[in-house]
């Protein structure tokens, strides 16, 4: 079982991954160019302008109004993407099996950052409960997203610390990142991909048609 | 997901309640699934996959705001209840749904662009209630008044069935009334060659002439060479861009262009007014594929702000006490004139004071989009629905309010009545006429 899910299963999650992420771009892109107006709309200066002003966190009136959400968005997204690339354990599998290893981040502020992720998926899911507008919005398959997301962290924080059952929890942890890789391209988790494009679309249309701004 | 609990009063609007008796579920889901194939792209499809359903659009909206954060008016809801559905059930729905969804983006949402600048994403929900509402139309389902100004553009072109001659009496009536302030002032018609060709929205002959008068006296004292066209293609408000019937739209605004190339002038002028400068500029020429206007379009704003910054028109004497602005959505949030507007207010007002939150971030004054065009029937919810400008207003401590855009003008007034602000809402221009130096040699003789 372990031999499986981490030979085989990391080669399709991982060719589904890219193939699927690189699919939906296309995909979106031929569809957009349907419409006369996309192209023709945007601007690489704006679509950067926009970028950069909302990925510094505070840096536009808005943030500033929601000082809570910002800062626990903030730090969750970046611990999600820099934890399990910088793990050190991660590295060494990449090393032993293809002789490619880079930069890693101490264990013990992996673990913090895997504890981060977890505070975002509970405090997410708090507002899925509690915020009015957010329940109404709300289906099980964001319950599900935030399932597939959660989990890849919990059990590798139980992993780490070898809380419990740690050979099934070890199977179980990598079978989570695998269904979390497949599930982005697949799922609304694709905003992961798609953030860049609609962010440069707006912020094209608002700095470079309409001559405003858009943060 | 839940159906979204929704409380409104009840509100007879003969259009939409006859028509959607009417609808069958094969010319719905027809029509639906035209204008998603053939009018829509990747554009659509990303924002409805992308939006992690976070609500935090919400806060934007005026609506949401206004009705004590009713979770039926925010943005994200509005999607949800419109272009979610008709998607996922590929417009297998009844006449009853398509009549909420006219009632959600005809009537409760203002295509302002607010929440697009809230949503992480960018995702531009004003874009996908102008697609509900382009669905809507083609379906007839339009309300009554709203589709009455959209019959007059297409018969008269012109949004308030002005006739011929009533528009050219009205031009010679406010010529005359231009002629009390500088005895010299001409409101000159089809004068080919012309620097500039002024265009007004269809009411300004209707019921706001003095508006006329105003610009004649400007012009003159500008020391400007302008014109108006005596002919159709003298109005550039365009109600048709926001019912959804877009063929007529692009009528309107083809007429309008080609009208300032026949006059042969270098640009167009506007009044004061937000959609109609948004139509020209961007809707118009976008529809018809010309991306930009052939005719550069420059919106009353900038105009003033030229004359008043190269000393073409000087001011002699400020207005008095607190006066503070509405910046028009679609020429402030939408076309970047917020700091002209302020480099304007501050040059007429003695005191000008701003409100909060101003500039791109200001609130829609919820008439606009069309909103105050649905008409009577829809008028309270539309005023309950914007508290909070009234809140925002109150908080300035002005006696003046001024809305450089007749939308604004028209909902800002509504808004100070209902809300008992006790404030005067006025258009720059009126400001001005009184603020200028009308120099000695224009001047009126003593008798
Ligand atoms: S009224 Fe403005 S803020 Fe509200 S949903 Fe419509 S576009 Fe968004
Ligand atoms: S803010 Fe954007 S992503 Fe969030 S619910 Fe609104 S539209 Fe969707
Ligand atoms: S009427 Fe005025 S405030 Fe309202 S959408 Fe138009 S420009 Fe915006």
């Amino acid at each position: 079982m372990y031999e499986f899910v981490s030979g085989p299963l990391v080669w399709i999650a991982f060719i589904v991954f890219i193939g699927g992420s690189l699919y939906r771009i296309y995909n979106m892109l031929s569809s957009s160019k349907k419409e006369k107006v996309v192209f023709p709309h945007m601007s690489l200066k704006h679509s950067v302008a926009s970028l950069i002003h909302w990925t510094i966190p505070f840096n536009n009136q808005y943030m500033r109004q929601r000082p809570i959400f910002t800062i626990i968005s903030f730090a969750f997204h970046i611990c999600l993407i820099i934890a399990p690339i910088f793990l050190l354990a991660h590295v060494i599998l990449w090393d032993e099996s293809w002789n490619m290893s880079w930069l890693t981040i101490p264990d013990a502020v992996t673990d913090g950052m895997t504890i981060m992720v977890i505070i975002g998926c509970i405090f997410f899911l708090y507002r899925r409960l509690t915020d009015p507008v957010v329940q109404n919005v709300t289906d099980s398959s964001d319950y599900l997203l935030l399932a597939i997301t959660a989990l890849p962290f919990i059990t590798g924080f139980i992993a780490y610390h070898q809380l419990f059952a740690y050979k099934a929890i070890l199977i179980i942890h990598i079978l989570a990142g695998e269904i979390m890789l497949i599930a982005i391209p697949f799922t609304r988790l694709s905003h992961m991909l798609f953030f860049v494009f609609t962010r440069a679309y707006f912020g094209s249309e608002q700095g470079h048609v309409k001559n405003s701004k858009d943060w | 997901m839940k159906p979204t609990i929704v409380k409104r009063d009840l509100v007879v609007d003969t259009a939409l309640d006859q028509c959607a008796a009417k609808l069958t579920p094969e010319q719905i889901e027809k029509v639906v699934n035209e204008v998603i194939d053939n009018e829509t792209g990747g554009r659509l499809q990303t924002y409805v996959n992308t939006c992690i359903h976070c609500g935090l659009c919400a806060e934007a909206c005026q609506w949401y705001l206004s009705h004590d954060k009713d979770v039926s008016y925010a943005p994200v809801t509005k999607v949800k209840d419109t272009i979610w559905v008709l998607l996922e059930k590929k417009g297998k729905v009844d006449g009853a749904f398509i009549k909420r969804c006219s009632e959600i983006a005809h009537t409760e949402c203002n295509v302002c662009r607010r929440c697009g600048m809230y949503c992480p994403f960018g995702i531009d929900i004003a874009y996908m209630m102008l697609v509900v509402r382009r669905i809507c139309a083609k379906l007839e389902m339009v309300p009554l008044y709203l589709q009455d100004t959209v019959h007059s553009h297409a018969a008269t072109m012109n949004q308030m069935w002005v006739k011929p001659d009533e528009w050219i009496d009205t031009l010679q009536w406010q010529e005359e009334e231009g002629q009390g302030y500088v005895p010299s002032a001409r409101l000159p018609l089809e004068k080919e060659g012309a620097e500039i060709m002024y265009s007004v929205i269809g009411p300004e002959p209707k019921f706001l002439a003095q508006l006329l008068g105003n610009i004649t006296v400007i012009m003159k004292v500008a020391g400007l060479d302008w014109t108006m066209p005596a002919t159709a293609g003298w109005d550039n408000s365009n109600m048709a861009m926001y019912s959804g019937d877009f063929e007529i739209m692009a009528r309107v605004e083809r007429l309008h262009h080609e009208t300032a190339q026949r006059l042969k002038v270098k640009k167009i002028v506007m009044g004061e007014c937000g959609h109609a400068f948004r139509g020209a500029e961007y809707d118009g020429p976008t529809w018809m594929g010309w991306m930009k206007p052939p005719i550069p379009i420059v919106h009353a704003i900038s105009f003033y702000y030229d004359l008043i910054k190269s000393g073409r028109i000087k001011i002699a004497k400020k207005a008095e006490g607190p006066i503070t602005v509405q910046d028009p959505c679609n020429v402030v949030r939408n076309a970047g004139l917020g700091t002209q507007l302020r480099y304007i207010m501050n040059a007429v007002c003695e005191e000008f004071v701003d409100v909060t939150p101003n500039g791109r971030h200001n609130y829609c004054c919820n008439a606009g989009g069309g909103v105050i065009n649905v008409g009577p029937p829809w008028k309270k919810k539309r005023v309950q629905g914007n508290r909070v400008k009234a809140e925002q207003m109150k908080r300035t401590g002005a006696h003046t309010i001024v809305t450089p855009c007749h939308n604004c003008h028209s909902g800002i007034e509504d808004i100070v009545d209902y809300y008992k602000l006790g404030m005067h809402v006025k258009f720059f221009s009126d400001i001005l006429i009184e603020a200028m130096e009308i120099p000695e040699h224009l001047k009126p003789k003593e008798e």
